[in-house]
């Protein structure tokens, strides 16, 4: 019996074994901060006196109450800048797929070329780039298109152009990805069953690239909304995000309880945000309606 | 009827009533190049075709000899380089592939995988803007025909291959086009179910009586299914003909190469006379054909290893018949059937060429015993009408 039973304990152990690096690289990287930043947002005291666990909700409520707007601000400009980045990525990602033909990687390249500058750098060009009397307002302004005190640098407009324009690539990667991979036949089979562009591309192209727009949705709005760069950058003193919130918080009041609630507040908006948005287009029901 | 945003496709049935001679398509000139870059490649060249309304038409040929693309030219997905494709008469060259009255069944199927069957199969008809209780209605026969009541909300991706085929099939036939094209449906099956398939479309296209344009390259499936065939080589049709005359009659050596196993002999006429010519094959045997040749032509004759009977010492008769001497080489019994290669004596009526091999199909009828084995020294024979002399 038990001669039979122990290669069969091995055998069960053996994929455990396995992901066991896995789960420890979670556990230390993403379990143990989180459970840190929990304890510490339950934790009231300062700098000098220490911090303990006095289980203090009310941080909970402090942060909501006083931070509210900047909360609601970031989940609106990272929603702009999510729809901006489906209207420009999805046909970006359309052409490179389905037109792209032999130069598909040089155009994947062009696309993710900025990466290779730093963030923040890229985010203060814009700045220069959108400054009043910068490239395009200045030209517009030159040839009276637009009157001489208009602005977008210090507004929301500005800030949800520069999210836009930073995270494009993390919308045009999962959809293309999805594009790419489509049995292009499967668009054939479209137009020869009497659809003509448009409804082949409604009925069939876009319902089976959904999965890719979902990817690229949760991968641009989660860290738009958690930015801080463009909106201290771009966005002037009216328009802060949350991110700078805690941002200062941490680093310059050191209210670090104050800081790691709002974190958690923003992390639970997220993710009730992200789940509601995966029951609604993940499930069946919605691409069997786009079938009809 | 049809809704009046969605205008009827070229070619529909619903167009003035057409004759029963005209063809359901026709290809007149039609040529296809591909160019990338500096390459060109000629994939198609001047093929000319008529399919008659209700036919089965087989497109037969080698890899990579163009059949997808003159499908994909009649089905509107590729422009033609030269040439008129016509549907019913009507000039559809320049019209989009959603504007033309005929369906595609793709290898790969191309189901739509984020749609149930039922959507799938009504996908068609829904862009014509059918009522929603005639698709209901002919889903359901379409469905009943390919047998696959009840499975109209499963997805694809959960079904077998052969289920899928049928899916595909019933998604192009339920709009009841005036020609249906389908393009090896049956490549990814395995034998057995490919082989009930074949009996399936048969019996659906003499069923809903629709022009079925086949592509296929085995030669098997063509014979089996078409009322006429084309055999392609090289982007041009070099022989159109029932079955029968497909195989018994090749027109080249490359059509009697291609279809079924064939062995193919050549000499020069040693003697002419009554619509009979003879030349000599291996050591002291001679083929006799009926055909006309003068004396000292040289003549290319095929046989098929069926007609070719088997003795293990010469026989005897009258010298009309071809008798030639060779070795067993190969001996594969097949229970039915038992397959032989015999190599021929004397290097053959080549000269220099190695010595020809033949191949030769014995029934195994009850109560005979074991034929010859590898190594014995064998004679074969046949009739003058089963050596078929190829078109020089
Ligand atoms: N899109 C294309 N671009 C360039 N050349 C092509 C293209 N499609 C086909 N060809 C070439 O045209 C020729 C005919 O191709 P086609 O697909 O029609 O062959 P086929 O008879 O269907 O072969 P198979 O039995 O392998 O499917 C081939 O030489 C092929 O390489
Ligand atoms: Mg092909």
């Amino acid at each position: 019996m038990t001669d039979e039973r122990r290669p069969r304990l091995a055998a069960r152990a053996a994929p455990y074994l396995l992901v066991a690096p896995a789960w420890l690289w979670l556990a230390l990287f993403f379990v143990v901060p989180i459970a840190t930043i929990l304890s510490m947002s339950l934790m009231s005291g300062n700098l000098y006196e220490g911090y303990s666990l006095t289980w203090e909700f009310g941080n909970y409520a402090a942060a909501i109450g006083t931070y509210w707007e900047q909360i609601g601000r970031s989940l609106v400009y990272g929603a702009c800048a999510t729809v901006l980045c489906i209207l420009i990525g999805y046909p970006c990602a359309y052409w490179i797929a389905f037109r792209g033909g032999a130069y598909k990687n040089a155009y994947l390249l062009l696309l993710l070329l900025p990466m290779f500058v730093s963030f923040v750098l890229r985010t203060i060009s814009w700045k220069a780039f959108l400054a009043d009397e910068g490239v395009i307002l200045g030209t517009l302004k030159g040839i009276g298109l637009l009157p001489e005190d208009a602005y977008v640098l210090n507004s929301a407009v500005a800030v949800v152009f520069g999210l836009a324009y930073n995270f494009l690539p993390f919308m045009v990667l999962p959809i293309y990805a999805v594009l790419e991979r489509m049995d292009h036949r499967v668009v054939e089979a479209a137009r020869d069953l009497y659809a003509g562009p448009v409804r082949a591309f409604t009925r069939v192209v876009l319902p089976m690239s959904l999965p890719g727009v979902f990817a690229g949705v949760i991968m641009t709005f989660i860290p738009t909304s958690a930015d801080y760069v463009n909106a201290t950058v771009l966005g002037g003193a009216h328009n802060t995000m949350v991110g700078k919130v805690i941002e200062s918080q941490y680093l310059v009041n050191n209210a670090y309880p104050m800081a790691a609630s709002i974190t958690f507040v923003l992390m639970a908006v997220l993710l009730v945000g992200i789940f509601s948005y995966a029951r609604a287009l993940g499930t069946e029901r919605v691409m069997e309606a786009s079938a009809r | 009827m049809e809704s009046m945003t969605e205008p009827t496709p070229v070619g529909a049935a619903e167009a003035p009533p057409p004759s029963p001679d005209v063809p359901a398509i026709a290809l007149e000139g039609v040529a296809k190049t591909y160019r990338s870059g500096r390459e060109e490649v000629r994939a198609v060249s001047r093929i000319d075709l008529e399919i008659a309304q209700g036919e089965f038409f087989s497109l037969l040929g080698p890899s990579g000899c163009g059949k997808t693309t003159t499908m994909r030219m009649v089905a509107g997905f590729e422009d033609p380089t030269e040439g008129t494709v016509r549907l019913k008469g009507a000039d559809v060259t320049r019209v989009a592939p959603d504007r033309r009255d005929v369906n595609m069944v793709f290898q790969s199927y191309a189901l739509f995988p984020h749609m149930t069957v039922f959507d799938n199969i009504a996908f068609g008809l829904r862009r014509k803007g059918t009522p929603a209780d005639e698709i209901r209605r002919r889903v359901g026969e379409m469905l009943e025909l390919v047998e696959l009541s009840g499975r109209e909300r499963t997805k694809p991706g959960r079904m077998s291959g052969g289920q899928q085929q049928r899916v595909a099939l019933a998604r192009a036939l339920v709009n009841r086009p005036s020609a249906l094209l389908l393009d090896e449906p049956l490549g990814a099956l395995d034998l057995k179910l490919r082989q009930s398939m074949q009996m399936e479309l048969k019996r659906i296209q003499r069923d809903v009586g629709i022009t079925f344009v086949y592509v296929t390259h085995d030669q098997g499936e063509a014979l089996t299914m078409s009322d006429r065939i084309a055999v392609m080589n090289n982007g041009s049709v070099e022989q159109l003909g029932g079955p029968r005359q497909i195989y018994e009659r090749p027109a080249s050596r490359f059509v009697a190469g291609f279809i079924g196993t064939s062995n193919l002999l050549s000499g020069s006429v040693a003697d002419a006379s009554g619509g009979l010519v003879t030349f000599p094959a291996g050591d002291g045997g001679a083929v006799c054909a009926t055909a006309e040749a003068a004396v000292g032509a040289t003549v290319e004759v095929t046989v098929r290893p069926e007609k070719i009977a088997l003795h293990t010492a010469r026989p005897d008769g009258a010298g009309t018949r071809s008798r030639v001497p060779g070795t067993v080489r190969e001996v594969v019994y097949l229970g039915a059937s038992t397959h032989y290669t015999v190599a021929l004596e004397g290097g053959g009526p080549g000269g220099g060429s190695a010595a020809p091999e033949l191949t030769v199909y014995t029934q195994n009828a009850a109560g005979t015993d074991d034929g010859p084995v590898r190594g014995d020294r064998v004679w074969l024979e046949w009739s003058p009408e089963h050596s078929y002399v190829l078109p020089a």
